[in-house]
């Protein structure tokens, strides 16, 4: 890779990140005033800022290299459907309160070693956004996990709406740790995390995790894939429909 | 016992250039006036306290002001920019830059003993001192060390929320990190 090339890479690097942030935030912020109780509504809510915030980050990163006078905004609010890079297990609806934390529990395992890995990156500015998002997923996971056990070992009900978030989200887990051409060169320049070496670690916990929840692990005999490639599930439409409608509407509107 | 008074200050080195960098900066007064400005959801405390100032620079005409933030997602951030801007300008200085540093990142560990203690004062159960990895957590009305978490997460991301088993007093404790 050519010192152009690897720019350009970078760039698409950071914004894939934002991207698998900013509708993960999005979707945790739906939860604002809808969750079961208020000390849940505002762990959820705060856990939404801190990923909206980590978007941010990554999107300013990538304006900045940019260097075309596009900003965090455009990348959040500018581009349609096929443009985002987001893994898909981020997109996903809420669901109900089970599929949330089930859809967080994954993800924080995985969000946790993967920010080790990065805090480790070639890549400076990489390197520093992963050093705050890594203390951060440290107590989302505590959370998380605490909420798989009390649900999956809880009553009859909580059981039966974990165990069907999880076979309903296992497909979607597999996509986290492919990597495509350009990862594997930023690899192999040390900038990016090699996410296939994260598998055997997070699958060990989170195989762990269900039994002690006593959720069974599910067969795993399908997969979705194509987020990185910009081909997404019919429910991202409709999430940037409302994310973006303000800057559709009143194009450069600033508050 | 371990008291404030004999326990050995084992500080960060991130924190111990920090505090150098203000010991040696060229424009004193200037930290000073920032002194003024707090945190704008715990006003007992300022951004020097917090850990979140982190230089203060005259380039030229301008006054830079590098600060590191608390969480990824913590509104309060853009507050204390505008505060920053605030206080400088209102003692003439025009140009005003608050720059944001990302590394080292923000840690509860820089916070020394007295912001601690202005903490609890106002109400919040300090960070534990260091990043030991255990919490040690006592009610800040009444001082029992026998209490129980109630959510991760409090009024913001920077707490979490918890009551005293001794009093029964709901409070927020500073989650270190």
């Amino acid at each position: 890779m050519n010192a152009a090339n690897r720019h350009e890479a970078v760039l698409q690097y950071a914004v894939r990140l934002g991207d698998d942030a900013l509708v993960l935030g999005h979707r945790l912020s739906e939860w604002c005033s809808n969750a079961p109780f208020l000390e849940e509504d505002l762990a959820l809510t705060n856990v939404a800022l801190d990923y909206i915030g980590r978007a941010r980050m990554f999107y300013s990163y990538a304006a900045e290299l940019s260097g075309d006078g596009r900003s965090e905004d455009s990348f959040a609010y500018l581009r349609d459907c096929r443009e985002f890079t987001n893994l898909l297990l981020h997109e996903l609806p809420r669901g109900d309160f089970a599929f949330t934390m089930a859809r967080q529990y994954l993800v924080d395992e995985y969000a946790l070693a993967f920010m080790e890995a990065l805090l480790e990156s070639a890549d400076p500015q990489l390197a520093g956004i992963a050093a705050k998002a890594v203390k951060e997923s440290r107590y989302h996971l505590r959370r998380s996990r605490d909420w798989m056990l009390r649900l999956g070992d809880g009553t009859e009900e909580s059981h039966r709406r974990l165990q069907s978030a999880i076979d309903d989200l296992w497909g979607y887990t597999h996509e986290l740790f492919e990597l495509d051409e350009l990862e594997q060169e930023l690899v192999a320049a040390g900038i990016a995390v090699d996410s296939a070496a994260l598998r055997p670690a997070w699958d060990a916990a989170v195989r762990a995790t269900l039994d002690e929840a006593t959720i069974a692990v599910p067969a795993g005999d399908w997969s979705v894939r194509g987020g990185r490639q910009g081909i997404h599930t019919e429910s991202l439409g409709h999430l940037l429909s409302e994310l973006q409608f303000m800057q559709r509407a009143y194009p450069g509107l600033e508050w | 016992m371990v008291t404030v008074e004999n326990r050995i200050p084992a500080l960060p080195a991130e924190e111990h250039e920090r505090r150098q960098r203000r010991a040696a900066s060229p424009v004193p007064a200037l930290w000073d006036l920032l002194d003024e400005v707090k945190d704008p959801e715990i006003p007992v405390i300022s951004l020097w306290e917090l850990g979140v100032l982190q230089d203060i620079e005259q380039r030229g005409e301008a006054v830079v002001v590098t600060i590191t933030p608390t969480y990824s997602g913590c509104p309060a951030m853009t507050v204390m920019a505008e505060d920053i801007v605030a206080a400088l300008q209102v003692v003439g200085h025009k140009q005003v830059v608050v720059e944001t540093r990302l590394s080292p990142a923000w840690s509860t560990s820089w916070m020394t003993a007295a912001a601690q203690d202005k903490l609890r004062a106002w109400g919040i159960a300090p960070p534990a001192c260091g990043s030991t990895g255990v919490a040690v957590v006592s009610c800040p009305r009444c001082g029992s060390p026998d209490v129980r978490q109630l959510s991760e997460f409090g009024s913001t991301a920077c707490k979490a929320l918890y009551q005293c088993n001794s009093c029964a007093e709901p409070f927020d404790h500073f989650k270190p990190i």
